[in-house]
């Protein structure tokens, strides 16, 4: 109790104000959840109507793409690894980053090396720091992504898909891989956000989620101009979807992982400033029970001196 | 469900579904050009490129919209216009539309990409024409 009491007001002041600020950063996150929600589900009638278009194409038509085939032996993968622009979000950005180091120690055991493509500064800041080299890094979206970075996303990694592995590439393309994962952030619900990875590339088309009803089952596709080249220009298109899907699970955890972080930011200062609260009020107390003692142990020895003089 | 005399038509972008409901002749611009969908239209899968979507409805009425390279599925009086980017003709601003015209012409390059977006502008400000 060392602390004056005018110290504890202005400790107690600025927890208010720390606390203010933290208040408002959970609600901000708590309306843009809302927000991210609303446009994952916008985005899903896109993703399920491609999604029913691949298998249709994949069910109908033996057409080998260079995006679905395995290529033998392979040696090198590339990873995208999704962050978060602005850290005040708890544990989110170093869950990602450890599940991407390890999926990167998994790759390294099966003998591929792993380049890294991120999104989000907080991703980027953990390699430069570390001094490992980014392949390319897409910044300053992470809570509302848009489909065209998606797509840019999408055609880096595809033509770095193509590009044969080995070969110095051409000045502005990216280097040639085998492999093509993700990994980022599945919202599971607002209390449980989960790191994941997923294979990208090569394609494995997965049957929808849904099962499609008697009517829908595999009405025969004619395919203009030809079933290779709608798969051409599918499959691209699935991928970034794919893309998409996973920058805007990631937005949607960000915002939860930040609004729980808020919350208990927020709960904390609460606890601070009740604490600070009762020291200050003890050591209120305690410089007026020590004037009064001082008051009356003067008015005492007054009393006593005039007591001896009389 | 769809009813028989009657196509279920969704348009839809990568962000958002932009229309649905029920119409009588969907005429969209494939790779091969223009091909209009009356109901019991065989199923059929394909590419389409930058222009123009008519929606007639049962109504009458005829929406118009502007959609980038996609594609188009068509099953079961079913018909789903898959664009990454689709605008309905009352959402455009022509005067934008205009302008990246303008620009995309004036950018004076020849590669794919200044090509695309040359005929993405034309296709906005074709639909908006249509539409009035």
């Amino acid at each position: 109790m060392a602390l004056s009491v005018r110290e504890y007001r202005a400790r107690i002041r600025s927890t208010e104000s720390m606390k203010k600020i933290t208040r408002a950063m959970e609600l901000i996150a708590a309306s843009r959840i809302i927000k991210a929600q609303q446009r994952a589900q916008a985005a899903a009638p896109y993703a399920r109507e491609l999604t029913r278009a691949v298998s249709a194409v994949a069910t109908f038509s033996n057409v080998d793409h260079a995006l679905t085939v395995e290529p033998e032996d392979p040696t090198k993968a590339a990873i995208l690894i999704v962050t978060s622009d602005r850290g005040l979000a708890g544990a989110y950005s170093s869950s990602v980053l450890k599940e991407a180091e390890r999926l990167i120690e998994k790759l390294k055991g099966e003998g591929k090396d792993a380049d890294i493509y991120v999104t989000g500064r907080k991703g980027e800041a953990y390699f430069k720091f570390r001094q490992r080299p980014i392949i390319q890094a897409w910044t300053g979206f992470s809570d509302q992504p848009t489909y065209d970075v998606a797509r840019d996303i999408g055609e880096t990694l595809i033509s770095a898909f193509l590009n044969e592995t080995g070969e110095t590439p051409e000045e502005g393309t990216a280097p040639g891989v085998d492999e093509v994962h993700v990994v980022y952030t599945r919202f599971r619900s607002m209390l449980s956000q989960e790191p994941t990875a997923v294979r990208l590339l090569p394609l494995e088309v997965v049957e929808g989620d849904e099962k499609p009803s008697d009517e829908d089952l595999l009405p025969l596709y004619e395919f203009e101009p030809s079933p290779s080249e709608v798969l051409d220009s599918l499959l691209p298109r699935y991928v970034q979807s794919r893309i998409f899907f996973a920058l805007l699970q990631a937005a949607a955890s960000e915002l939860a992982a930040r609004q729980k972080a808020m919350k208990s930011a927020t709960d904390n200062a609460d606890e601070l400033i009740k604490k600070y609260k009762r020291i200050a009020n003890q050591a209120r107390q305690a410089g007026i029970t020590q004037e009064i003692s001082e008051i009356v142990g003067g008015v005492n020895a007054l009393a006593d001196a005039q007591a001896g003089s009389e | 469900m769809a009813s028989s005399d009657t196509l279920q038509v969704e348009l839809v972008a990568a962000d958002r579904l932009v229309w649905s409901g029920e119409a009588k002749m969907v005429i969209a611009r494939t790779t091969e050009g223009d091909v209009g969908i009356l109901v019991g239209h065989a199923p059929l899968l394909s590419v389409i490129i930058e222009g123009v979507v008519d929606v007639q409805t049962v109504e009458g009425e005829t929406w118009v919209a502007a959609v980038d390279a996609g594609f188009m599925s068509v099953a079961n009086n079913r018909v789903s216009i898959l664009s990454e980017h689709v605008e309905m003709s009352h959402e455009i601003d022509l005067e934008k539309a205009r302008q990246d015209l303008e620009r995309a012409k004036a950018s004076g390059e020849n590669d794919d990409e200044a090509e695309e977006a040359v005929r993405r502008a034309e296709a906005r400000i074709r639909a908006v024409e249509r539409a009035s």
